[in-house]
């Protein structure tokens, strides 16, 4: 009993003193030699596990950023050297991926990671570290903004949050589909299209433009949405807005058309799924659309697909896309805040307006660090996915 | 005024087409409830098993329409008889209640080791029918509706015939009125039972093929909604009569769009088990039910 006990303090001593010995030699080598000559930015991004396939794109997009830059002629007079950590697609991980990045490594900012939950690990490291984050990808609104208001000071993001959606899909509904009555069908369990179809009705009506009816389901029991779809049909709005997940939205859609109602509707990046294709059929997604944040056939994005295609030989996606302009925008901070002192950065992007990333120009909001940015819009053309729009905020 | 009353013309297509459904599972739970007294709430997932075996049939073997819904109702039926041997013959005997709990448990087997084996995602079934729509006016209804609506009667036909005219349909009511007098008229009793389970099953499956066309997806837990909606709908036409099936399927159809066409969407599925509580307190029997099953 005694023996086992003297060992596991044995073996624990032993592991100390091998992690102090593993770490001393690497750690201060090259803080001493290179921190002096260049700008380490850092990336924590899902390189392996559930969603590995978030954040690898989302990270090529980053470096391929720095690297731009750094052919530039960096910034500040230095180069920029990129510091990568995987946080496994992890909670626990990120926290220790960022934990690692700051305090061993010294990077000025973080990029990543893709998705709110792993984001929402790091705030709490990085709000004791006073290093800035943007997260190329992470939608949730409380990454930026607590649940009971205040903000977080030091995290950023590259894309709009979900119920911006709805804003889009309004104005693209008043502009480009001139209409003037809508009706929404709202899935009741779910924030996220309770979020868009809020703003959505806000935008819309401050238009001067009419909701006419809203109708509900339940995600996950309803198949037969022809009773409510019956009565909106009565109704004969001008659009529908269908703020839900594939699954249902390809039903509605599909029982809407053998209705014969043949008006548009809309959708947020929850129809974003070829399931949707498969469920609804390609006639009946005709004159339906969607908000997303980036579309891969914009016009817009064609000389970065080209660079990217160069450089890695894979197609973009959105995430590579915003991996890229967050990377963007941290370097665009660095740049205006003319020194390496995080405090100064986080001002610099706290104040940032009008920064052209590829996927749109984007001001942030200094109260909530949301940027407000253009979101594309894409149509369903005979069954494929067709850029149709870019809109603007106002 | 013309659209008003389209409205609720169309209100009423759609609630016949899902009230057909309804009747068809509901066949099912009123037959085993007749014979054994037995609410067998994996029913639903016998229908969900027999809407995966429809879509194997129609998207791998390339079915059409008429042979895959037979291979479903087959295969349904022989695992309607597997479940009833291996999980309720046994318990044959025991108390009432712990029939009612296997028979829940049986439905949770089939719900996850369904989702084990072919995966929590949904499936599309491919357009089997052809995807016209016809309309009158501001009315429109599909080939799918006519479809569903035709199975589900020549089916009822077919059941009325068996029950009523086939040496299995005169035991399956000899036993369900007196289990004990029938085995000692030499009436297989067992068997009989398996019978009732298979023919159950076999409609529950068609119900399942017809879902799965119509609406397109099919996913392993597919069968908890429709299944309650039916028992809820053989409880309203009276728990053990076959007419009383098909009636409170119907009535359940269309009390779902009504609630539904007046501006009650939410309210749906409250609607039908407000239906159920007041069914149970006011007429327990259900419509077609008579005060003389109480026996001593």
């Amino acid at each position: 009993m005694k023996a086992k006990k003297i060992f596991t303090y044995a073996f624990v001593a032993l592991m100390c003193l091998a992690l102090v010995v593993g770490c001393s030699p690497k750690a201060p080598a090259p803080d001493a030699t290179k921190a002096a000559d260049v700008i380490k930015i850092g990336g924590n991004f899902e390189l392996t596990g559930g969603v590995a396939e978030f954040g690898k794109k989302g990270e090529m997009g980053a470096k391929l950023a720095i690297k731009e830059a750094n052919a530039k002629g960096g910034i500040l007079g230095k180069k920029i050297e990129y510091v990568g950590a995987d946080n496994k697609s992890e909670a626990s991980e990120s926290t220790l991926a960022t934990t690692k990045l700051v305090t061993q490594d010294k990077v000025v900012g973080i990029i990543g990671p893709m998705t709110s939950t792993n984001t929402l690990a790091a705030v709490q490291v990085l709000n004791d570290n006073k290093v800035p984050l943007i997260t190329p990808t992470g939608t949730n609104a409380t990454v930026t903004v607590k649940a009971d208001g205040t903000l977080n000071k030091w995290m950023f993001r590259a894309c709009f949050i979900d119920p911006f959606q709805g804003e889009v899909a309004a104005n693209f509904a008043i502009d480009q589909l001139k209409s003037t009555k809508a009706s929404i069908i709202i899935d009741q369990k779910s924030d996220y299209a309770k979020g868009l179809a809020a703003s959505f009705k806000e935008t819309f009506e401050k238009a001067g433009k009419q909701v006419i009816s809203t109708e509900q389901y339940v995600a996950g029991q309803d198949k037969d949405f022809r009773s409510i779809l019956t009565n909106i049909k009565a109704k004969n709005p001008d659009v529908i807005f269908v703020p839900g997940y594939y699954g249902e939205v390809g039903l509605i859609v599909k029982q809407a058309r053998d209705l014969g109602m043949k008006m548009a509707m809309l959708g947020g990046d929850g129809w974003g799924d070829d399931k949707l294709l498969d469920i609804a059929g390609k006639d009946s997604l005709n004159n339906t659309f969607y908000v997303d944040h980036v579309a891969s056939d914009d016009p817009a994005l064609a000389a970065f697909a080209a660079s990217f295609k160069a450089e890695y030989n894979q197609d973009i996606n959105s995430f590579a896309v915003l991996g890229y302009d967050a990377a963007k925008m941290m370097i665009a901070a660095i740049e205006k805040a003319g020194s390496t002192d995080t405090a100064k950065i986080q001002a610099a992007l706290e104040t940032m307006s009008g920064f052209k990333g590829v996927s749109g120009e984007s001001t942030i909001d200094p109260k909530t660090h949301n940027p407000k940015k253009s979101a594309s819009i894409i149509k369903f053309v005979d069954g494929k996915k067709v850029f149709a729009a870019r809109v603007n905020p106002k | 005024m013309g659209s008003a009353g389209d409205l609720i013309l169309q209100q009423l297509i759609n609630g016949i087409s899902l009230g057909s459904i309804y009747a068809l599972i509901a066949l099912g739970y009123t037959m085993v409830y007749g014979i054994i007294q037995l609410i067998n709430f994996a029913h639903g997932d016998v229908m969900m098993v027999g809407a995966y075996i429809g879509w194997f049939c129609t998207t791998v073997l390339k079915f059409s329409f008429l042979p895959a819904l037979i291979v479903a109702m087959f295969l349904s039926a022989v695992l309607g008889v597997i479940i009833e041997r291996i999980a309720y013959k046994p318990l044959r005997n025991a108390t009432r209640l712990a029939a009612l709990i296997t028979a829940i448990g049986m439905s949770f087997f089939l719900e996850y080791g369904g989702m084990l084996i072919v995966t929590p995602q949904t499936r599309t079934f491919p357009s089997v029918f052809p995807q016209t729509v016809y309309t009158f006016g501001n009315v429109a209804f599909k080939y799918g509706d006519i479809v569903i609506v035709i199975t589900t009667v020549i089916l009822m036909l077919l059941l009325q015939f068996i029950v009523k005219y086939t040496k299995t349909g005169k035991a399956m009511r000899a036993v369900s009125y007196d289990k004990d007098a029938a085995n000692l008229m030499g009436i297989n009793v067992n068997n009989t039972i398996s019978a009732t389970f298979a023919l159950g099953s076999a409609l529950a499956a068609a119900a399942g093929v017809l879902i799965g066309v119509y609406f397109n997806t099919i996913d392993p837990l597919m069968g908890i909604m429709p299944g309650l909606k039916a028992f809820i709908a053989a409880v309203l036409g009276g728990i053990g009569i076959i007419p009383g099936a098909m009636l409170g399927g119907l009535a359940m159809g269309l009390i779902e769009s009504i609630v539904s066409g007046i501006g009650y969407s939410t309210w749906r599925d409250a609607a039908a088990f407000i239906i159920l509580i007041v069914v149970l307190l006011i007429k327990p029997n259900g419509l077609l039910g008579k005060n003389i099953r109480e026996k001593v």
